[in-house]
């Protein structure tokens, strides 16, 4: 005990922490980029055109971010849960009322050099605030009512501004975000399990509710080839390039759904797709298996972990992580209605990679000071 | 510390369990979606890729090439020819207005044309071939690839079109070709499998006939196309097959000469092999320009076809029905030497004019004929004698004979869908058709080719070429076929009871041309190598009225609609016949005076090209 506190008082120095990076989790986010920015020059029809430069550059920008995050102390990271949560929810409102309206929703909010979604940022710090919450509570009190309520406003609070933005997709990948932690938490399984009866039972009364445009692409996951040249065309288009990629794929550059364009949203949440048709059943195995080694570190990470903060955050990132890669990648198999979801790294988008490197420099960070125990 | 220590312990406790709860659950769910994966892309595999070809290759066709028309002696008469047309895709150009605009000053398109353009590219969908002109004189194709720099998107192409060389000359025989509208597509399977917009397909005649040999297959252009349907590039080129070529018997030159003959008169001209069957000329007058039909024909030249009183629409050969006039009395001779009704020493006074059930028939010549035997009947056309065998016959056997060479049905069976039958009354005929009984009036009448009786030209030429060769059936064709080799049963089968009587009739018919008071005798040819046979007729058109016999007005003087049809057969050369031929004048007046002296024309070149004939027919057997 006394060794820990002595070493809890020791500031590490900069060749220390740099010994304890992850160099696994690094190599493999690293190898993550690299690939993505093959499959974003793919896109372009081989060319380095708009989106494989943007790409490029915000990797390296946020990879740059993603090493400075990491060797600030987590302490300081546990200081600022609340604050980052309470910042995030501003902009949300903020956007509610000034931001840019772009293909029926509000999602964007102009900030000069580049157009930030917070609905995503709010992916990663719900976690942290959650994980600030539950770090210095006692078991006993985890299952009280105060404590549950408390925890749904911190949810239900931040849904609800994405939900009318409107962006069903991201507003749920919040809440998944948010109960990963209450589920590490230890709060009962009971809850979780009235949880889903309760949503399944009222899921008839959530579908009258929808939007037009949500409706229908439910009914669309359910039978795609009723108007395939209308709201299924994106997901009959999805899995005639995944399937006709094989085992060994169509070839670098090869992929002529997407060359041809008749995939939908390739950069962004139908990346996999793409991916998939060019390198087959190998390549994406591969890209799952490089998707399972970071999950398994940021797990690893969080096991070693001496604080309890520090492990909530781990664990809730890396579910969540999972969830949002199952989520894209199911509904790029038909296996789920089409919802916004983008593949973690691998898709377009600022905000998106912008939220998974702070998540990932926030782990990284765990890593470098797992000895830290936070008062 | 202790107290918090055994807190901590159970926190890391109950995290850790579900820890391992939330693991266990991610496993299943990787294998969920890998062996979603495998299914898609390993199992399913074929169907995918299949689906994926689908989206990503669209065939295009293109307009087969047609099969061309020659003549006997391999000239071609209707062939294709390079068109020069002018193509724009619509979403190619980046400025459509000032294009087509640009265009419109270059071509000198006129207001109407123009507007016809701007519609037809409403009507297409942006990515498909907009053909702003399809037939460009060499002068303004030259000139729009010299401004090509100018007009981003436009294509001009050399397009492959049908061409009729000989202009009018054969129209009534091949037909034209034009546009295929929809009942074209519906009725005939193989257009609608080789259809291409702006694919031409016959309309009438032997383009229509023939139109699914002469149709071939469609070139086919496969492209790699993007999810807007814009092509990316060429993936392979499939050769169609052009469509067959076919021979036909006719001889051009003597078609060209028939159709001088009938120029600016309206009328049929035809002429037969008399022993192979084969057409050698047919022609109807006035004829119009094919070429006009094939990029679809202006108002104005449509008006001008369609309102022409001589009809130019209607093939006279094969629709127009005609009294034969006295070029049924051959017919009538022989039926009445056939029937033993008569034979060469019976004799009839003609006075002019002969009393039969109290009517009055008059023959042509008022003064009459005096005693005529049926030799001098038939040199003189005299129609009392006539009068009298028919009545002694009557119509049903007439009608019999008639029909057996070849009156009263159609020649060439379906091969032209506008064949006409004519008409050969009997007495059965007219009761089931006008539930009336026969008049023997109208045998009378029916003797000298006149009343209800109606043939075609080509039945006539049929009927004299049946006569020429001595009485033996033929099939008239038109159309060299090879496959085609087998010939009826019937081919050559007699058609007379006693060879003889066919003999006299030929007789008959070399006095009517070759002898002094013969009604054609002004247009005889006395040499041997060309003399022929032949009988005049005049067919009325209408009823002649006592006040008009009195006044006997020449035929310059009765207006054209009423003026008397003029006919003649003939074959040739007498001795060794080989050709027949049959000449409609409408409104010519006389026989004598009008269709006659063709006749004499018409042989001459015609036994002048025969040893060419010939010898193109043994050099093909020599090939074999």
């Amino acid at each position: 005990m006394y060794q820990h506190t002595r070493l809890t008082n020791n500031n590490f120095t900069f060749f220390q922490k740099f010994r304890n990076f992850d160099y696994i989790l690094l190599i493999c986010i690293l190898l993550l980029g690299f690939i993505s920015l093959a499959t974003m020059y793919s896109t372009d029809g081989g060319k380095i055109l708009f989106h494989t430069k943007s790409h490029f550059t915000k990797l390296m920008v946020f990879t740059m971010m993603m090493l400075f995050i990491s060797f600030i102390n987590i302490k300081f990271w546990f200081s600022i849960g609340y604050l980052s949560y309470i910042v995030v929810v501003s902009l949300l409102v903020w956007t509610y009322f000034f931001g840019i309206t772009s293909s029926g929703s509000k999602r964007w909010m102009d900030l000069y050099f580049i157009n930030l979604q917070p609905s995503e940022l709010m992916k990663i710090f719900i976690i942290l605030c959650l994980a600030k919450y539950f770090h210095r509570m006692k078991l006993e009190n985890v299952n009280s009512v105060y404590t549950i309520l408390t925890s749904l406003i911190i949810i239900l609070l931040p849904m609800g501004l994405v939900i009318v933005q409107p962006d069903l997709g991201t507003s749920v990948l919040i809440a998944v975000s948010g109960i990963a932690v209450l589920w590490f938490a230890g709060i009962n399984h009971k809850y979780f399990i009235y949880t889903m009866l309760g949503f399944v039972i009222s899921l008839p009364f959530v579908i009258a509710f929808l939007k037009p445009y949500q409706k229908l692409r439910v009914l669309t996951f359910l039978n795609p080839d009723k108007d395939p040249l209308g709201a299924g065309y994106q997901i009959i288009q999805s899995k005639i390039a995944v399937g006709s990629g094989g085992i060994f794929g169509k070839g670098f550059l090869k992929g002529t759904q997407s060359y041809l364009e008749f995939l939908p949203e390739k950069h962004t949440d139908f990346i996999f797709t793409l991916f998939s048709e060019e390198f087959g059943f190998v390549g994406s195995v591969v890209l799952l298996v490089i998707y399972i080694i970071i999950i398994y570190r940021i797990i690893a990470i969080g096991a070693n972990s001496r604080s309890y903060f520090a492990k909530l955050f781990c664990y809730g990132f890396g579910a969540a992580i999972f969830v949002f890669i199952t989520i894209n990648m199911s509904m790029v198999l038909g296996l789920l209605p089409i919802v916004g979801s983008p593949l973690p790294i691998m898709s377009y988008g600022g905000s998106s990679m912008l939220a998974t490197m702070i998540g990932f420099g926030i782990v990284m960070s765990a890593r470098v000071h797992s000895q830290q125990l936070i008062a | 510390m202790i107290n918090s220590s055994s807190d901590n312990v159970k926190k890391l406790n109950s995290i850790n369990r579900r820890m391992f709860i939330t693991g266990s659950l991610k496993f299943f769910i990787m294998v969920g979606i890998i062996s979603r994966l495998f299914f898609l892309q390993v199992k399913e595999n074929k169907k995918y890729l299949t689906l994926s070809d689908k989206n990503r290759i669209r065939e295009w066709k293109l307009a087969p090439v047609r099969g061309e028309f020659h003549d006997y002696f391999g000239n071609v008469i209707a062939g294709n020819f390079e068109a020069y047309q002018l193509h724009v895709i619509p979403e190619q150009v980046e400025n459509f207005k000032y294009v087509i605009y640009r265009l419109k000053d270059l071509l000198e398109l006129s207001d109407s044309e123009f507007k016809k353009v701007l519609k037809k590219k409403k009507e297409i969908k942006p990515w498909e071939t907009l053909i702003v002109s399809n037939n460009l004189s060499w002068d303004k194709f030259s000139k729009i690839n010299n401004h090509l720099y100018d007009l981003n998107g436009v294509k001009p192409v050399i397009s492959i079109s049908r061409n009729y060389p000989f202009d009018e000359n054969f129209t009534h025989i091949i037909g034209y070709v034009s546009q295929a509208n929809e009942q074209d597509i519906e009725n005939t399977e193989l257009i609608k499998k080789n259809f291409v917009p702006g694919l031409k397909v016959g309309k009438i005649g032997l383009e229509k006939s023939f139109e699914e040999k002469l149709i071939g297959t469609n070139d086919i252009e496969r492209y790699e196309v993007n999810a807007y349907g814009r092509r990316i590039s060429q993936l392979e080129f499939q050769k169609g097959k052009k469509g067959q070529t076919l021979k036909l018997t006719v001889d051009t030159e003597i078609q060209k000469l028939a159709n001088e003959l009938l120029k600016d008169k309206a009328g049929s001209i035809c002429v037969m092999d008399i022993f192979t069957g084969e057409v050698i000329a047919m022609h109807s007058s006035p004829s119009f320009d094919p070429n006009l039909f094939v990029f679809g024909i202006s108002q104005d030249n449509w008006q001008i076809i369609r309102n022409d009183p001589m009809k130019p629409l209607l093939n006279k050969t094969l629709q127009g029905r005609y009294s034969p006039g006295s070029t049924l009395k051959p017919i009538v001779a022989l039926s009445a030497l056939e029937n033993e009704i008569i034979n060469t020493n019976f004799t009839v006074r003609c006075t002019g004019k002969t009393e039969l059930y109290d009517q009055t028939y008059h023959c042509w010549k008022k003064e009459g004929h005096g005693y005529v035997s049926l030799r001098n009947a038939m040199k003189m056309s005299c129609d009392t004698y006539f009068y009298e065998i028919a009545r002694k016959l009557g119509v049903d056997k007439l009608s019999e004979t008639a029909k057996k060479f070849g009156l009263g049905k159609k020649v060439f069976d379906n091969l032209f869908e506008i064949e006409k039958d004519g008409l050969i009354p009997n007495t059965q005929w007219k009761k089931n058709a006008l539930g009336k009984g026969w008049l023997l009036g109208e045998t009378i009448i029916t003797g000298i080719g006149q009343g209800y009786i109606q043939t075609t030209p080509i039945q006539l030429c049929l009927m004299t070429a049946q006569i020429a060769n001595g009485g033996y059936k033929i099939y008239p064709k038109i159309v060299i076929d090879d496959k085609d080799k087998i010939k009826p049963s019937d081919y050559y089968t007699p058609l007379y009871k006693n060879s003889r009587n066919i003999k006299i009739i030929q007789d008959a018919m070399f006095g009517s041309t070759n002898e002094v008071m013969g009604t054609s005798y002004r247009s005889r040819i006395d040499n041997p190598k060309y003399q022929f046979a032949g009988k005049t007729g005049t067919a009325q058109v209408k009823k002649i009225t006592e006040r008009e016999r009195e006044l006997d007005l020449k035929t310059s003087e009765i207006p054209y609609e009423q003026r008397d049809h003029a006919l003649y057969i003939a074959y040739g050369p007498y001795v060794n016949p080989r050709y027949a031929l049959s000449i409609v004048v409408e409104h010519g007046g006389n026989g004598s005076t009008t269709a006659a002296p063709m006749a004499k024309r018409l042989f001459k070149l015609i036994i002048d090209r025969h040893e060419m004939r010939q010898s193109i027919n043994q050099k093909k057997y020599l090939e074999i």
